[in-house]
């Protein structure tokens, strides 16, 4: 019986081709939907997690509280006993000291008088401890336009567009001026060795980029940093493990009568992610479910038009003694056929354009111009282990279903008139 | 012929429901036919012909009285029962054909096998023999498309035969064909009787089919109004 069903199938083209076309366009636009979504939120994830909360985060409690504007003046302090600790406790983990500061570049001519000047966001980093991981980690080294690397203290990059602003060349003098921890007013001068390019446009429009140690002494930070971040093994985000840690580190840290308390938070937490990444799996099940709904609509009318097409063939078989489930189920064996093939296609598909995508990527940063958001110039699609699968869901369930509802037409048929109606 | 009752009807009346009233289509009709006899229920158009022969192929039940089919009551079989009385011992034959156009020749015949739970070497034998019957074996595999209308009722009719059933049904066998292929088709289905004893019953108001019947039950407005044998053609 298999037999005959596939061959009916793979000659009669209108019993299967239009419903394989169907189901392969809403299996494609689902997996390639699927994966570019999980490819952009997971640039953000990624992004955020490098460049501003890690995988998890060691803060003041009032740094914490007030974490949107910044105050270093709430700073963590005893950074260095902290990192040990951490480093000892979770060895498998990476932990960095970061602190990310504002302040206004000053650009001195040849007499010492301000040449050009604007305000920056700066972030103080790990660049020149042997073996530091930070500069893997922001893939600052890659992101060198023009110039090298800081080598030594009092050497830093600037973003290439703010160079190009301030009309810096490299090897010129640099001062800072920003507020110390303590409140008061500073100024740190550095030599710009470089310029560079994230490829975010918040980071692009007007960063530089400090040894952490120097910020420190610029900004009067003696063992204190805005936090410490951690990254899980593999620098890959499990909520799972993170949400451990946090809850292992702030029940032995905790101190509500200590502002100054370190307290850890999560990634999701810290930047607001989760929402986004509960937001990105509900328009997946969402989108999932439309094109169960839709395609299943479509493919119940094209069950109904093949029905009437096949008006014949099910007569003739209810009159040689085919029971009516037979049939029906015969007509499903026949649906998960076609899901099946419409599926295999429409992943097909959806892959190779979710692989041009996550190869090539999608350059909006034209419209990225004004964005203060931490996400990556150019969209990429990421193809997980889900991608492979997620198309057969909508594929298999509409094409079953819409076979279900056109097929109880076979349970309404009266054979008392199967002789008058196979005559005509 | 061999005179065990294969069809026996009792007092069978069917009527349906016109309006607010009824049609009565079938008035106490009493019929014995035996196996292995050739014969036809003839008359005009709303004679009853075809609702009889839906209630002997259990596609249909009796609103009074019984028929009896192969010792089967029809009146007391599930809509299961008579699908399987259909399944193993009833074959049908049908003025349009109802051939299904994508499948071959040799597929066509073998659909009603594939319910009989036989094993490929067993349906394929009997195909064949069912095919050499009605002398298609050059066409098994072709499409009906391919066929004449003459050629696709002989594979109809090795359809209905194929698992040997004691009784073929035909309703008006031979009304789209010519005069020429009317008589072949007979002919073949005459030989089928004669050889392997299978009981034919036709529904059919075409002189060709007439004149080959053995046995001529006339019906006229629900009522058997003749039932005569006739020589054989």
């Amino acid at each position: 019986m298999i037999r005959f069903i596939i061959n009916g199938l793979l000659r009669d083209h209108h019993r299967s081709l239009f419903p394989i076309i169907i189901v392969s366009i809403g299996v494609w636009i689902t997996v390639f939907m699927q994966a570019y979504l999980t490819g952009v939120l997971g640039d953000m994830v990624d992004t955020t997690a490098r460049f501003s909360t890690g995988h998890v985060k060691i803060m003041s409690r009032a740094f914490a509280e007030n974490k949107d504007q910044i105050p270093n003046d709430l700073a963590l302090m005893g950074v260095e006993q902290i990192m040990a600790d951490m480093q000892s406790e979770y060895p498998e983990m990476t932990w960095v000291k970061r602190i990310s500061f504002g302040g206004l570049l000053d650009i001195p001519n040849s007499e010492g008088e301000t040449r050009s000047q604007a305000p920056v966001m700066g972030l103080g980093i790990d660049l020149l401890s042997p073996g530091s991981t930070e500069i893997h980690t922001m893939n600052v080294a890659k992101s060198v336009v023009r110039g090298r690397m800081p080598e030594k203290p009092g050497e830093i990059l600037i973003s290439d567009l703010l160079a190009e602003k301030l009309d810096v060349n490299l090897g010129d003098a640099a001062t800072l001026l920003s507020s110390t921890m303590y409140g008061s007013m500073t100024m740190h001068n550095f030599t710009v060795v470089g310029t560079i390019k994230f490829g975010i446009m918040a980071m692009d429009r007007g960063a530089i980029i400090v040894d952490v140690n120097d910020v420190q002494l610029a900004l009067n930070m003696e063992d204190a940093a805005g936090g410490i971040l951690g990254y899980l093994p593999n620098r890959i985000y499990d909520d799972n493990t993170a949400k451990e840690i946090v809850e292992r580190f702030n029940l032995q840290y905790d101190d509500v009568d200590d502002e100054f308390a370190p307290v850890m938070g999560k990634l999701v937490e810290l930047s607001s992610l989760g929402d986004y990444l509960n937001y990105a799996g509900s328009v997946t099940g969402i989108m999932v479910l439309i094109f169960v709904v839709i395609m299943s609509i479509v493919l119940w009318n094209a069950g109904l038009l093949g029905g009437l097409r096949r008006y014949g063939e099910v007569g003739i078989r209810l009159a040689i003694g085919e029971p009516k489930g037979h049939i029906y189920r015969s007509l499903i064996y026949e649906s998960v056929f076609i899901g099946l093939v419409g599926s295999v296609i429409g992943t097909g598909l959806g892959l190779g354009c979710a692989y041009w995508l996550q190869v090539k990527g999608l350059d909006i940063s034209a419209f990225m111009k004004s964005s203060n958001m931490m996400m990556p110039n150019i969209f990429r699609a990421a193809i997980t282990e889900e991608t492979y699968y997620i198309g057969f869901y909508p594929g298999l369930f509409s094409t079953v279903l819409g076979t279900m509802l056109s097929g109880v037409g076979i349970y309404k048929r009266q054979t008392a008139q199967l002789f008058k109606e196979l005559e005509v | 012929m061999n005179n065990h009752a294969l069809i026996t009807t009792d007092n069978l009346i069917k009527k349906f429901p016109v309006g607010k009233g009824w049609f009565t289509a079938l008035n106490k009709i009493n019929l014995t036919i035996n196996e292995g006899e050739f014969c036809g229920l003839v008359g005009p158009s709303g004679s009853g012909k075809t609702t009889l022969l839906n209630i002997i192929g259990s596609l249909d039940i009796p609103t009074e009285g019984d028929a009896h089919v192969l010792g089967q009551s029809i009146s007391g079989l599930t809509i299961k029962k008579a699908a399987a009385l259909r399944n193993h011992h009833l074959g049908f034959i049908f003025q349009t054909y109802n051939l299904l156009p994508v499948y071959t020749v040799y597929e066509n015949v073998e659909l009603p096998l594939l319910l009989l739970k036989m094993s490929a070497n067993e349906r394929k034998k009997a195909v064949l023999q069912s095919l050499e019957w009605v002398g298609l074996l050059d066409k098994i595999k072709s499409r009906p498309a391919q066929l004449s209308g003459g050629e696709c009722q002989r594979v109809s009719i090795a359809r209905a035969m194929v698992k040997q059933p004691k009784l073929v049904l035909a309703d008006e066998p031979t009304a789209n064909l010519d005069a020429k292929n009317s008589h072949n088709i007979l002919k073949t289905m005459e030989k089928l009787n004669s050889e392997l004893k299978t009981t034919f019953l036709f529904a059919t108001h075409d002189e060709k089919v007439i004149q080959y019947l053995q046995r001529k039950i006339s019906l006229d407005d629900g009522r058997v109004v003749s039932d005569e044998s006739t020589s054989s053609h």
